[in-house]
């Protein structure tokens, strides 16, 4: 089973050459890295051909203050992560579109799987990587009008006090 | 209305009295909650409702998920951003008399998330009367906050006000611990839920607020002894 | 989300008007704080759009802030119905991270433990499904089955809900020496409940009206949203992740995956109970099989023996030098147990289905990031797809079966 990812791995990047950024392994999962316009034609790749029936995961990783040598994994400031699972020939793989932080786009992959829906809409409205061709991208998890993409290295972990602006109770007046 | 007629017959405020304990009888013993239950603590209060721990012997069986029917609010879990308003509406929707029970540590405090969506206390923006600390409380603890609630509707009170945060702060400043002696009533008895609510100076003396004294000999190296204060009492 | 009026036309097509109404997030279906815009036609429901966010804690931000560790304490609070599940899968893959091997003793426990908590999560599902058809009294049984459940959890972790039991490298603490006792006293019970459970609900006409042929979904819908667990199963999937990638000791344990090939509630209901059957079927292998039994006489070790990563024992601290350094850096901050660099996708069969961790380390006590992948995410996206077409009371059916967590849709 190893053996075949690793062949398929390796054949990603003969098959697609430059757009592959190559990939990693560790503890046995694989991880390939991609240019970001590449991932709608990878992908599609890897569910028809490859037999990844099943996207589990979408989402995303800011490598704002990774250290330097887990850099070259990172070329752009976002790294949007798919995880990848093949039901047929129970294998995962991990396939990982560099975002740049502007501009910060990257097509959306709903036309291969309906479980990217929901899941680009949370890495929108986390870190704020806009989809192109997402049905409709609005912001899942926050309230709408909320600004800012709370789960970016920069966003503070204790918000900027919108938890702390809402009406106060008013009693009803005496008789 | 009662007054006029109790003036009539000469009986002065005897039967309005009368009268507003019956009606306070019948309303804390038959408290009709109203579980606004979101998280963890929402299982503890399902689980206070069921067999085992059983609220129905309170009269709190008819859980009513209408706000314009129920007068007493527990607020289970943690509230997040999106939820506040939520809340705030639905605590307007009620009729008046209504308590308010803050149930857990994420509902009084904000618990153990201080986050950017988690409002650290509801009582910030709803009047709270009595606040279960716990993550998540025991079916027990909700069973006492309801007690409570049903002594102060006893004592004739209606909701709390709103609590003014910036009296209290909660950073911690260091209060001298104050023993049973000094206190005058015991502290671990529960009787300080008697006491008047609107008395909170009194409150603030009464009980301990702040870690338990030590005896920790280092610090009283590097700063001025307090021991003056630790052994005066 | 996003149909269009050729669509509306084939499911209403004579909706000169249609009612928008809202269900949600605070309402008597006690499955969280969830909301659904719906649009009907009569009772026909034209156009379905769920709203979730409302219990969003951010608890992916606060894993960037506290430590391996510390971590378990939040993940509880996700799927608040089965923390143990929650706490062992993060312990899975933070050991996959570190490249530790927790001792058999310590696996069968986790195992026992997360069968006992995958029991308290269906149980409740099974007699929340019957709360909201209008069947209180399966409920109330149910939640009496979970009582006795807190009293097993009480006994080994010290709390009835939030356990936060597991650390990296193995457990809190071993297990009372009358855990088997206690385990096989409740197990003696628990399968008549379920037959009563089975016994109200299987064969009623009401029931079974109500959940037959109800959102349904096909087995290419189901592998193209995500979905996992239960309802994956109950479409004909038979992937189980204690099967196709077992974890801690269940390759060693005997047991079936069921499935079911219609794809509806009903079909969900059914995996569910025989889930259950099976769970208590790998209890009393392992319980069976557990090393040192009980009372663990020779002492078997419960965590990793990698004191780098768990705690050396207090005599052990206190006697050697090198166990007291150990101790020293677990525990002071800015120490903390430290992974190397890399980042690894863990994941668990839990009972919603799969739950599974990102974890990337940046070679600090602390992750750089923690990605949780909840199965009740992916499984309430479908829930438009179950629904349009359909009757509203069939709007709580379905939600019903689907078992969504919000703490751990929004986390």
């Amino acid at each position: 089973m190893a053996t075949d990812l690793a062949a398929l791995v390796a054949s990603l990047k003969t098959r697609f050459g430059d757009d592959v950024l190559g990939h990693t392994e560790f503890r046995g999962q694989f991880s390939v890295g991609l240019r970001r316009g590449a991932n709608l034609s990878v992908l599609r790749y890897l569910r028809d051909e490859a037999q990844f029936e099943m996207l589990t995961d979408v989402t995303c990783v800011d490598s704002l203050n990774l250290p330097p040598e887990m850099r070259k994994e990172y070329p752009e400031r976002f790294a949007v992560v798919y995880q990848l699972y093949s039901l047929s020939a129970n294998q995962r793989l991990r396939v990982k579109a560099c975002v740049p932080e502007e501009p910060c786009e990257i097509d959306s992959v709903t036309p291969l799987w309906e479980a990217a829906n929901w899941g680009e809409r949370e890495a929108y409205d986390m870190f704020g990587v806009v989809f192109k061709g997402h049905p409709g991208l609005k912001r899942i998890l926050m309230p709408d009008n909320y600004e800012g993409h709370p789960l970016r290295k920069d966003y503070p972990l204790k918000g900027r006090g919108e938890r702390d602006r809402f009406p106060k109770y008013t009693e009803m007046p005496e008789r | 209305m009662g007054e006029s007629i109790s003036q009539k017959a000469g009986l002065g405020g005897f039967i309005t009295t009368r009268l507003q304990e019956l009606i306070n009888w019948g309303r804390r013993n038959s408290l009709w909650p109203l579980p606004f239950g979101t998280a963890c603590c929402a299982i503890e209060m399902m689980a206070t409702l069921s067999s085992r721990y059983d609220l129905a012997r309170f009269g709190a069986e008819v859980i009513r998920f209408s706000p314009r029917q129920s007068d007493l609010m527990i607020v289970s879990g943690r509230i997040s951003l999106k939820m506040m308003p939520v809340l705030i509406e639905v605590y307007n929707q009620m009729p008046e008399p209504k308590w308010c029970i803050s149930m857990g540590a994420c509902a009084s405090t904000g618990g153990v998330f201080d986050t950017y969506t988690l409002i650290q206390g509801v009582d910030q923006f709803i009047p709270v009367d009595v606040y279960i600390p716990g993550c998540p409380p025991r079916p027990e603890s909700l069973i006492d906050a309801v007690m409570l609630i049903q002594e102060k509707i006893k004592r004739g009170e209606k909701q709390t006000k709103l609590y003014d945060r910036t009296q209290h702060p909660l950073d911690f400043q260091p209060v001298a611990l104050v023993t049973e002696a000094a206190a005058g009533t015991p502290l671990l008895t529960g009787s300080r839920a008697s006491l008047p609510a609107k008395d909170v100076e009194t409150q603030e003396q009464n009980f301990p607020v702040g870690p338990p004294e030590r005896t920790v000999t280092h610090v009283q190296r590097l700063k001025e002894p307090i021991a003056q204060s630790k052994n005066e009492k | 989300m996003g149909i269009d009026s050729a669509s509306i036309e084939k499911v209403a097509p004579h909706a000169a008007q249609t009612l928008a109404m809202n269900i949600g997030p605070q309402h008597p279906a006690t499955h969280g704080t969830l909301r659904l815009k719906v649009e009907l036609d009569g009772e026909v429901i034209v156009r379905c759009e769920p709203e979730i966010g409302f219990l969003h804690t951010g608890f992916e931000k606060l894993g960037e802030y506290r430590n391996y560790n510390q971590f378990v304490v939040i993940s509880d609070r996700m799927n608040y119905l089965s923390p143990l599940n929650n706490n062992i899968g993060f312990a899975v893959a933070c050991e996959e991270l570190f490249g530790v091997q927790v001792p058999p003793r310590g696996q069968y426990l986790r195992v026992i433990m997360a069968e006992l908590s995958r029991l308290a999560d269906h149980v409740i599902s099974i007699g929340l499904q019957g709360m909201d058809l209008g069947a209180f009294s399966v409920m109330l049984w149910t939640f009496i089955e979970r009582e006795k459940l807190y009293d097993i959890f009480e006994a080994v972790t010290g709390a009835r809900l939030t356990t936060s039991w597991t650390r990296v490298g193995g457990v809190f603490r071993d297990a009372p020496p009358d855990f088997p006792v206690l385990v096989r006293g409740f197990l003696a019970k628990f399968p008549a409940v379920l037959d009563e459970c089975e016994c109200m609900l299987s064969r009623n006409r009401i029931f079974m009206d109500r959940c037959i042929g109800v959102g349904t979904l096909t087995k290419e819908q189901a592998v193209s949203y995500g979905v996992t667990g239960p309802l994956l199963r109950a479409c004909g999937v038979p992937y189980d992740i204690r099967k196709a990638r077992p974890y801690l000791c269940y390759d060693q344990l005997d047991f079936e995956i069921p499935t079911r090939p219609e794809g509806d509630v009903y079909a969900r209901y059914q995996v569910r109970l025989a889930e259950m059957r099976q769970a208590i079927r790998i209890i009393v292998q392992a319980l069976d099989k557990l090393p040192g039994g009980g009372e663990n006489k020779e002492k078997l070790p419960v965590s990793s023996l990698d004191h780098k990563v768990t705690l050396p024992p207090k005599d052990m601290v206190y006697s050697d030098m090198e166990s007291l350094i150990h101790h020293f850096k677990i525990t002071m901050p800015g120490h903390g147990v430290i992974p190397p660099q890399g980042e690894v996708y863990s994941c668990t069969e839990a009972p919603n289905g799969e739950l599974g961790f990102y974890l990337v380390s940046d070679g600090t006590g602390l992750p750089y990031r923690v990605r949780v992948r909840p199965p009740s995410f992916y499984n309430y996206a479908t829930m438009p797809k179950q629904v349009t077409g359909r009757m509203i009371s069939d709007a709580v059916s379905v939600l019903a079966s689907l078992n969504v967590i919000a703490g751990e849709l929004d986390r």
